[in-house]
């Protein structure tokens, strides 16, 4: 038996029927189509699946599609806005906060909750912050530098680059 | 924008901006018309003879287009699956695999049947339905116990449980005489599961209209897994494309080809519809390779002065239940066993065993974090037996000219071991923390100084060194390079880049040879269908030194022959051009030039020189002349809690060699990534399975711990450069070099953090469990007054 659900992403109006058991992960990428979400593991430990619902970071993988029925859902898609780059994807670019770039999607969702939660988080705040996203190319460094970055820029009052940069002769 | 100098520069990647936005494209993100979803039943058991399979009701169950076994196969796929593993000449068994099971299966995960559905949910809800009869025969899951006489065997009928034996050099009892001091230590390297963030994965459309096979896949070296496939699916390589697109991670888990990379393929021929597979989480830990999964014994001595004698090495490594195609890269550890240091003799041997389990086989480093791991632990104990500071002993020791030709007949192309120890020494402040260490410890505080100094061999390799270890294939690679008439470029390369981000430093490469503007080059991999005829993908620290050459091999073939044309444009000599920046002009006459743009446009036109063919495109293969050999001195500071044995890592001082540097940020990365994976199996990661049954334990990342942010300080990071003479770009390797230093420093820190009691050793992971027994136990004997030991 098939359920309607009705949902808003990324500021888009999107109706389809499905099976009560759906993840709304699947549901994301398969029906709707965003495979910016991506799929990382099977227990809800990677945080590649996050998203926004109703603006708080939800992995996508813990609801059924007929959960979100009428929320307000943001993918990394729908993160960009007239062509500029959130300031988050921005960071990720100029710190270097990606490497395969397959965690980064849910690492950008987690991180945009974290500082509309707090603006301007220590580097252990945004360790913690972060506990749920697993990243196995970058061992996070320049993510806690990305997400600080984008703190700043932002409008964070204090925040500053993260402590102890690489080489020194970029 | 400036068309010079882009080697060196701080580049940001041009991958980043679809990789931020969710535009990546990954295999998961391609789905063609009518495809099924392929699940895979697996076997619950170590090892099992089968009995019998009923399909009855998963062939009936909603949604199920076909149920497929091993005699289905059989009939779509020939041979066995390539195994003969790299560089042991001395094979005594390799079990000879079909991608699926028929009577009998050797590990956990094994696959027995596949269920295609319409869906994915449907697939795996058929799986489910599949009753599999099993005779449950006893497991060898221990490598101690494998090797015993009377024991089980891996496969059954097997006489014994050795893959293979092989010592490469001898032990010399006259040399080991020489020693004043002598130092044995068992070191336990645990398995670890790769875990790339993406899963693999593989899709498969066959098109019976004009008999070509298109496969998207995750893979490192699409062209290697051509190769392989073409022999089991019967295709040629002209009508079998393989197309890795943006792909998830590696970490060698995605070189060697899989029985999934067969059956998705057959499955697409034998159902007539386009199939999908992509790996869940828990498959990923049971049936893609793991790494590690070592014993070594380590033998050492030295004189009084503490000047290096002898090092017996004894590996032996847990194949698994089958060799996949590099599980005895391995046996490097082996080869490169002596580290940055003199010795007057080494003796090496290794022993691979088959066990019940998933195989092993190259993960990040595979056999250099081994032989660091090995050395540096064993130069340690030595300081400890000898009295010595550990940064003396190693300076002492250190191979001080260059090139070196080791004991078993590698050479060490260039290497500044002292200043690449001297720097990370400064940089951490040794000696105060010496100073720190003694206030620590008259407080009852157990704080650590470990150093690594690491070396490699990597930039797989020259033909004549590596063609013999592989069946025949010299692990050079190629670069086409084709400038269009109106001097745009596009570069196609045999190499992979799954994070590396060759899409930038590789351009910046072909930027700077042909003197083009950055933004004007197109560069192109993991798409068989176009580009050179081959490549070897890419692993072992090998893009850039082999890779990145290529490019730049290519390049220069393209400025030749616009040169020539150029002279021609001139009305000069050829030998009186010069090309400067990207332009080219006559000898005395600066001021008057021609870009590469405009000469491209003549090769495709009417004037051109006697003899010469139209357009500008070249191809290079680069056989590099030697292995790389990258080097560097990691020194970690750390601090143990008596109460629970958690190690809380203080300080990561890294200064690293890789030789030239083409984009120090990228570097940077790569480092920080594989100092982090370097960490994770000192302190956190272990595949474990149970004893008795050999059913893994481990089976999502609930139980294996892959770390978190809040797992790791921030890296203090540097470099020092000293390059290769054997390469022109004079650029050596950097993707495995964090891996490869850092467990020796993480646990070379806590071992000198325990030597109070007396602990001399601690195995991998140092979880606070293990540790904190260490501890009661060297307590309990220090309080029977007895001299506290391990």
């Amino acid at each position: 038996m098939k359920h309607k659900v009705a949902t808003t992403i990324n500021g888009r109006r999107h109706e389809h029927e499905v099976e009560a058991r759906l993840l709304l992960v699947h549901y994301i990428r398969d029906e709707a189509g965003l495979t910016g979400t991506h799929i990382g593991c099977d227990t809800s430990q990677c945080g590649a699946c996050t998203i926004l619902i109703d603006g708080k970071a939800i992995k996508s993988c813990t609801m059924f599609a007929v959960q979100a029925e009428g929320r307000n859902i943001t993918t990394i898609e729908g993160m960009a806005k007239d062509g500029q780059l959130h300031p988050l994807q921005q960071a990720f670019w100029d710190e270097h906060g990606l490497q395969c770039g397959y965690c980064t999607p849910g690492m950008i969702m987690a991180a945009a909750y974290l500082l509309e939660q707090n603006p301007n988080p220590t580097d252990d705040e945004i360790r913690k912050g972060l506990e749920g996203n697993l990243c196995r190319c970058t061992g996070y460094v320049n993510i806690i530098k990305s997400v600080k970055s984008a703190a700043a820029t932002m409008g964070g009052a204090t925040a500053t680059p993260a402590a102890k940069t690489a080489a020194g002769r970029s | 924008m400036a068309v010079t100098t882009m080697i060196g520069a701080k580049i940001h990647r041009r991958e980043d901006p679809r990789l931020v936005s969710g535009e990546g494209r990954f295999v998961d993100d391609f789905t063609r018309p009518g495809t099924a979803y392929m699940a895979v039943v697996r076997s619950p058991h170590a090892h099992a003879r089968i009995k019998s399979i009923d399909l009855t009701a998963a062939s009936k169950a909603p949604g199920v287009v076909a149920v497929y076994t091993h005699k289905d196969f059989a009939k779509v796929i020939a041979g066995v699956m390539a195994t003969a593993p790299f560089f042991v000449p001395e094979k005594k068994q390799v079990p000879p695999r079909f991608p699926i099971a028929d009577k009998e299966v050797v590990f956990q995960g094994e696959a027995v049947a596949v269920v295609l559905a319409d869906t994915k949910y449907e697939a795996a809800d058929g799986a489910s339905l599949v009753d599999v009869d099993y005779d449950v025969l006893p497991a060898v899951t221990d490598l101690g116990k494998a090797l015993e006489a009377d024991g089980p065997k891996a496969h059954s009928g097997a006489p014994d449980n050795v893959g293979w034996e092989q010592t490469f050099i001898p032990d010399d009892p006259a040399a080991m005489k020489e020693a004043d001091v002598v130092v044995k230590q068992r070191i336990v390297q645990q398995r670890l599961a790769p875990t790339s963030m993406e899963t693999r994965g593989v899709l498969a459309e066959y098109s019976k209209a004009d008999g070509t096979m298109t496969i998207w896949m995750s893979s490192q070296n699409p062209h290697l897994i051509r190769l392989l496939l073409v022999a089991g699916l019967g295709f040629a390589e002209s009508k079998l494309r393989i197309i890795s697109p943006d792909v998830g991670g590696g970490f060698g888990s995605k070189i060697s080809p899989y029985p999934e990379d067969y059956l998705v393929p057959a499955a697409a021929k034998l159902s007539g519809r386009p199939v999908k597979w992509i790996e869940s989480r828990t498959e990923a830990l049971q049936i893609t390779s793991h790494g590690r999964g070592e014993i070594f014994d380590v033998e050492a001595g030295a004189k009084k002065d503490g000047a290096l004698v002898f090092l017996k090495i004894t590996q032996y490594i847990d194949v698994g239940a089958y060799m996949p195609l590099a599980s005895s890269v391995q046996t490097v550890a082996c080869l490169v066993s002596g580290g940055a240091y003199v010795w007057k003799h080494i003796a090496a041997r290794t022993v691979g065993v088959l066990t019940n389990r998933v195989s092993t086989d190259p993960y990040r480093g595979a056999g250099r974090p081994e032989a660091t791991h090995n050395v540096e632990r064993i130069i340690d104990l030595l300081a400890v037996a000898l009295k010595m500071d550990p940064a003396a002993l190693r300076r002492k020791n250190f191979v001080k000219e260059f090139p070196h030709t080791s004991h078993f007949g590698l050479v060490y192309d260039s290497g500044a071991y002292e200043g690449a120890l001297d720097k990370a020494m400064e940089i951490a402040g040794y000696e105060k923390l010496r100073r720190e260490q003694d206030e620590a410890r008259k407080k009852g505080r157990y704080m650590g100084i470990g150093i690594s100094s690491w070396i490699e061999i990597c930039g797989f390799g020259p033909s004549a060194g590596t063609a013999p270890g592989t069946g025949g294939l010299g692990l050079v690679d190629a670069a086409q390079v084709r400038v269009f008439p109106t001097g745009s470029v596009a570069v196609y390369v045999g190499t992979h880049s799954h994070g590396q981000g060759h899409d930038t430093t590789f351009s910046q490469i072909a930027a700077d040879t042909l003197g083009v503007p950055y933004d004007s080059i197109e560069l192109r991999h993991g798409d068989t269908g176009e580009g050179p005829a081959f490549g070897h993908g890419t692993y072992g620290s090998r893009s850039l030194a082999v890779g990145g050459m290529a490019v730049h091999k290519a390049c220069k073939k393209v400025v030749d022959k616009a040169s020539k044309l150029a002279a021609h444009m001139f009305e000069a000599n050829e030998a009186d051009v010069v090309f400067d920046r990207g332009q080219f002009y006559v000898k005395g006459s600066p001021d008057k030039r021609k870009a590469l743009g405009e000469v491209a446009f003549a090769a495709y036109g009417g004037s051109l020189p006697d003899g010469m063919e139209h357009g500008l495109e070249a191809v290079a293969y680069f056989d590099p002349v030697n292995f790389s050999w990258p080097f560097g001195t990691h020194i970690v500071v750390a601090e143990i809690d008596p109460e629970t044995g958690e190690v809380d890592l203080k300080r990561y001082v890294a200064v690293d060699d890789c030789g030239n540097v083409i984009n120090p940020m990228i570097v940077d990365g790569q480092v920080q990534g594989g100092i982090a994976q370097g960490i994770a199996q000192a302190l956190y990661e272990e595949v474990v399975y149970d004893d008795e049954s050999g059913q893994m334990k481990t089976g999502t990342l609930t139980d294996y711990l892959v770390p978190t942010a809040n797992e790791f300080p921030m890296f203090e990071l540097d470099r020092t450069v000293t390059p290769t003479l054997d390469n022109a770009l004079g650029v050596k390797g950097i993707g495995e070099a964090g891996t490869i230093a850092a467990s020796a420093a993480v646990i070379n820190a806590i071992c000198d953090a325990l030597a109070p009691l007396g602990i001399k050793h601690v195995d991998m992971p140092a979880s606070p469990d293990r540790i904190w027994k260490q501890m009661q136990n060297a307590h309990g004997m220090s309080h029977d007054g007895k001299e506290a030991r391990k």
